[in-house]
């Protein structure tokens, strides 16, 4: 790898104060009159939160939109997943929070490696989406004078999170579904189901289509447009086991990527620390159980080994671990934040004790640890029986009520925790343990939202910008629809506006069509009629495996080193053994989906480890395990690492000679902390 | 360790829309109680890759969280299999006996059109959502403050039960007259419900009913198995309120 220290991408950050930084910008981008855009075709790939709500808004804006999702309808984006909720300023609860807290919470918690200016808009713009979902016909939990409801998540200290159950994504996301599907019936929006898009295609150095398979017939097809806009999705199912749906993949970032997209720091992986641990090697993916949970559910294992050892031998129960004898860590190590700490440390914290020997789950790595709901079930029947004038309620009532309470708040998920498990976690105390979730990193766009290639935007978990080295609860759902309603149909219009001069058609026939094309049908050839012998999940699980072991939780020079070597070798394995049935011209067939997937993951695991390696600082997601105090919290290197890690590939050569830019990240109005929950 | 189980798969195998289709037979053995429906097919299609004994049997899935709604199968004559309240991602073997027959077959409806094997064609659906499923408000952030309009919990909240509908079509499946009414009744209640939806609700419950019955969905008869088989308990109440909406309409 090369590395170099200047930065030639102008990242067209504006000038000004930092709360005038929008307003000032949107003043300056140049606009595409009504008349015009029903000229302009525009590809969207992905209908999640991002796509659904950029594919919408265009649409209503009047341009012609081409929308593709390889799902068979667009409501079924990953984002229907979300379960905890979405962040807004709003300061409905009268704690006090703003703008500038929001905006703060978010720098901070993403360990200071987020855009400034990015993030303030972000927060700045949360309200407005509130209120748009809400005309929508987003059913939020609502008060009993009528009025929105709130929650609190990790790293924050007020209550800013809006929320739908445990449903949340899936409410935004049927909103933006139907949005779309008001402009599908008006003929402004083309939908493409069961499509795949696996090739960008680039002119003399501008976007210029698409390459897609049609997933049911097989066929290959070319799509030109004058702008395409990814929005497909965050890549951590790179690891194998993650809480992403199986379908999640890397492959349209990284065919930007390879055609000239850069990448933007793509060891930033979250790990998620309220996940259902893993129960067996035959296990196809892991359940995340919402974070909003940490709420109301106290994270504990026991103090002494000896009772960790029963538990798991199943001889003793939980509840047989009296008060004095739990370990309550977080609360512990954290007194000011508790069980409410960001997820990177609770995550960490959680491994540490496992680590220590005291996990309480009898599973391969004897990892998990409980989330206890006890004590609020108690509280909440006692206020209850009082609310309802009972003197001395008997323990019994005491739990119905409180259990009442705790349904209506988390019932979906308590409901999914027992057909997983087969345990009620009214009654015994859920097992969690950490999991790979959402990825910070992704292609790097400008303040525009647009990639390094002309033409080509990337919004949602597929960009880099926002979210820093972790990124906190509740704001993936709000930059996904901060990104898709609101900035980037402002900022698309001033590079579109060229095309209103030069009337020229879009064509399919040039020869880079021809040659993309081409190679897309050459790498389904090579795929199908290779001789090999072992499935495409043999190799997803085992650079799954060598992900998660080195490049997972903690990470360090020797471990990675070894990593980088791994995984090439695999890919060298791949490439020789890998055995998919079928034939080119056959139409539906999953295997090939997956091992087009799975390729893709194997170059980009390999420049993952090589942006861990390169990064010798412990900060949010990224813990270098040389770097870290004492106590076992991670040291940040802010004169060396306070910059964004830009990863080109070079043509024609192999990902470890991908050369590495910096973009130096600058705060004008927060002052650099360690980051401290305690 | 708990005991591993054995089985006997008789799954629907059927190349495209056009061929017929039949039953093959499979054997499976030491699985996991623990393991979910889909992780049992993993291991089979597996067997069937390394074995080289034909292609691996395609189904549909992928958040296997019970919440996409993409994964659907008709398991021993019971959409999403047995168990209530759940979708066949979230389906453990443990609710199966050692040595059980196990039959696997597609959604059967007319309206949704068989793409191979166990995978069927549901945009019947997005269709009668495109139809008028949503409410006309255009994107662009000029809306009012959302505490500008109050809703009573009771009504957000049912609202919101309505809202949960996956769209997984296991109401259809389970329907004898391959109706839609639990589907179509579930989008109509929750904009019906809130006040922002109330403005179009006449529009609306017309549009998507007229499409329902163009897309070639049977009619309602209320023997309520969709109910019993909707893997998120929407209820059949909501059919009551469309067609009161419905005959409102005419008014
Ligand atoms: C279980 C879970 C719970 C979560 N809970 C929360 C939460 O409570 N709050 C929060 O803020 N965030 C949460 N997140 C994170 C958040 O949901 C996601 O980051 C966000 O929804 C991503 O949205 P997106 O639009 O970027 O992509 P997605 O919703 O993942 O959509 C990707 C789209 O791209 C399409 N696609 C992908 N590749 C291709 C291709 N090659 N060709 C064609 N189409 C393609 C897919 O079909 C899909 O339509 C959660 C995530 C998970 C996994
Ligand atoms: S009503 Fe129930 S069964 Fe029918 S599509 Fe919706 S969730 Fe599925
Ligand atoms: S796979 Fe998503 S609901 Fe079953």
């Amino acid at each position: 790898m090369i590395i170099k220290n200047y930065f030639k991408l102008d990242s067209k950050i504006p000038i000004g104060p930092l709360n005038h930084k929008w307003i000032n910008h949107k003043s300056s981008l140049k606009l595409v009159s009504p008349s015009n855009r029903s000229n302009i075709e525009i590809i969207v790939v992905g209908t999640g939160l991002s796509g659904g709500s950029i594919s919408a808004t265009l649409a209503e804006l009047g341009y012609q939109v081409k929308v593709f999702c390889y799902q068979d309808s667009p409501r079924r984006a990953h984002s229907v997943a979300a379960q905890g909720g979405i962040n807004a300023a709003k300061n409905y609860k009268g704690d006090n929070d703003s703008v500038y807290q929001l905006f703060y919470d978010t720098i901070k918690g993403g360990d200071y490696r987020s855009r400034e200016a990015n993030v303030y808009r972000l927060a700045e713009i949360s309200s407005n989406i509130i209120d748009q979902c809400v005309a929508q016909g987003v059913p939020f939990a609502r008060d009993y004078a009528g009025y929105l409801e709130n929650r609190s998540f990790g790293g924050t200290k007020v209550s800013r999170t809006f929320y739908a159950k445990g449903q949340t994504g899936q409410q935004l996301l049927l909103a933006c579904y139907s949005s779309m599907s008001r402009q599908i019936g008006k003929g402004r929006i083309k939908m493409y189901n069961r499509y795949e898009m696996l090739e960008l295609v680039v002119i003399d150095g501008i976007t210029r289509g698409i390459i897609s398979r049609n997933l049911v017939s097989g066929e290959i097809e070319r799509h030109a447009a004058h702008a395409v806009i990814i929005a497909s999705g965050g890549y951590g199912n790179v690891f194998f086991l993650s809480t992403n749906a199986m379908g999640s993949n890397s492959s349209a970032i990284w065919k930007v990527h390879k055609k000239g997209g850069f990448f933007a720091n793509p060891c930033f992986t979250q790990i998620h620390p309220t996940c259902i641990p893993a129960h067996a090697n035959y296990q196809s993916k892991l359940t995340l159980m919402s974070e909003s949970l940490r709420n109301d559910g106290r994270i504990w294992v026991p103090k002494n080994i000896e009772d960790a050892i029963s538990i798991r031998n199943g001889e003793k129960n939980p509840e047989d671990i009296l008060e004095e004898k739990r370990d309550y860590y977080l609360e512990r190590r954290y007194p000011s934040f508790g069980n409410l700490v960001p997820r990177d440390v609770a995550s960490r914290a959680a491994k540490e004790r496992c680590d220590k020997g005291f996990g309480i789950e009898n599973n391969e790595n004897k990892e998990g640890v409980f989330l206890d709901f006890s004590s609020s079930i108690e509280r909440y029947g006692i206020e209850k029986a009082n609310e309802l004038g009972i003197k001395n309620p008997s323990l019994m009532e005491i739990k119905k009520f409180g259990e009442e309470i705790i349904e209506s708040k988390y019932g979906n998920l308590f409901h999914m925790y027992e057909k997983i498990t087969d345990q009620n976690p009214y009654k015994n105390p859920m097992k969690i343990y950490p999991a790979v979730h959402y990825t910070m990193g992704g292609l790097w766009v400008d303040y525009n939202l647009m990639s390094s290639i002309p033409g080509c935007y990337v919004i949602g978990e597929a960009n880099f910008s926002d979210h820093g080295a972790n990124r906190l609860g509740a704001s993936a759902l709000m930059q996904g629809l901060a990104d898709g309603y609101f900035i980037l149909p402002y900022t698309i219009a001033d590079y579109i506006s060229i095309y209103i001069h030069n009337k020229k058609k879009l064509s399919t026939k040039h020869i880079e069509f021809n040659k993309s094309e081409k190679k897309v049908k050459q790498r389904i050839l090579q795929l199908i009629s290779n001789n090999g012998d072992l499935s495409v999940d043999y190799f997803h699980r085992k650079l799954g495996n060598i992900m998660w072991k080195y490049v997972g939780m903690s990470r360090d020079n020797n471990g990675l080193s070894k990593a980088i070597k791994k995984i090439q070798e695999l890919r060298n394995e791949f490439w020789k053994n890998i055995f998919v049935p079928g034939n080119i011209e056959d139409g539906f067939n999953s295997e090939l989906e997956k091992a087009g997937r799975v390729a893709d993951f194997l170059e980009l695991g390999e420049l993952i480890a090589m942006d861990a390696l390169s990064r010798k600082e412990s900060c949010g997601s990224h813990f270098r395990i040389e770097n870290q105090t004492k106590e076992g919290e991670s040291i940040r290197d802010d004169f060396h690492y306070k910059h964004v890690s830009i990863w080109k590939y070079q043509e024609n050569k192999s990902i470890s000679e991908e050369i590495m830019y910096k973009e130096n990240l600058t705060f004008s109005s927060v002052k650099l902390q360690s980051r401290s929950y305690k | 360790m708990k005991k591993l189980l054995n089985f006997i798969l008789k799954i629907w195998r059927q190349k495209n829309n056009e061929e017929k289709g039949k039953f093959e037979t499979y054997r499976i053995g030491d699985i996991s109680p623990d393991s979910s429906f889909l992780e049992m097919l993993d291991l089979l299609n597996n067997k069937i890759l390394y074995r080289r004994v034909g292609e691996p049997i395609s189904f549909d899935h992928d958040c296997r969280e019970g919440i996409c709604g993409m994964c659907s199968l008709y398991i021993n004559g019971r959409a999403h299999g047995p168990e209530s309240l759940i979708t066949t991602c979230q389906l453990h073997m443990r609710h199966f006996h050692n040595g059980e027959t196990i039959y696997i077959e597609p959604w059967r409806a007319k309206s949704f059109p068989i793409i191979k094997d166990l995978v069927v064609d549901r945009s019947s659906f997005d269709r009668i959502i495109i139809s008028g499923g949503y409410i006309s408000v255009n994107t662009f952030g000029k809306t009012i403050d959302g505490n500008l309009i109050p809703i009573p919990k009771e009504d957000a909240d049912k609202a919101f039960d309505a809202g949960t509908c996956i769209g997984c079509g296991a109401c259809v499946a389970a329907c004898k007259n391959r109706s839609a009414m639990l589907f179509v009744a579930a989008k109509v209640s929750q904009f019906s419900l809130l006040p922002q939806g109330k403005i179009e609700s006449k529009k609306r419950v017309l549009n998507m009913v007229k499409k329902m019955d163009e897309e070639g969905f049977g009619n309602c008869t209320n023997t309520m198995a969709c109910e019993i088989d909707c893997p998120k308990g929407i209820s059949t109440e909501y059919i009551s309120f469309m067609n009161k909406e419905y005959i409102q309409s005419f008014i």
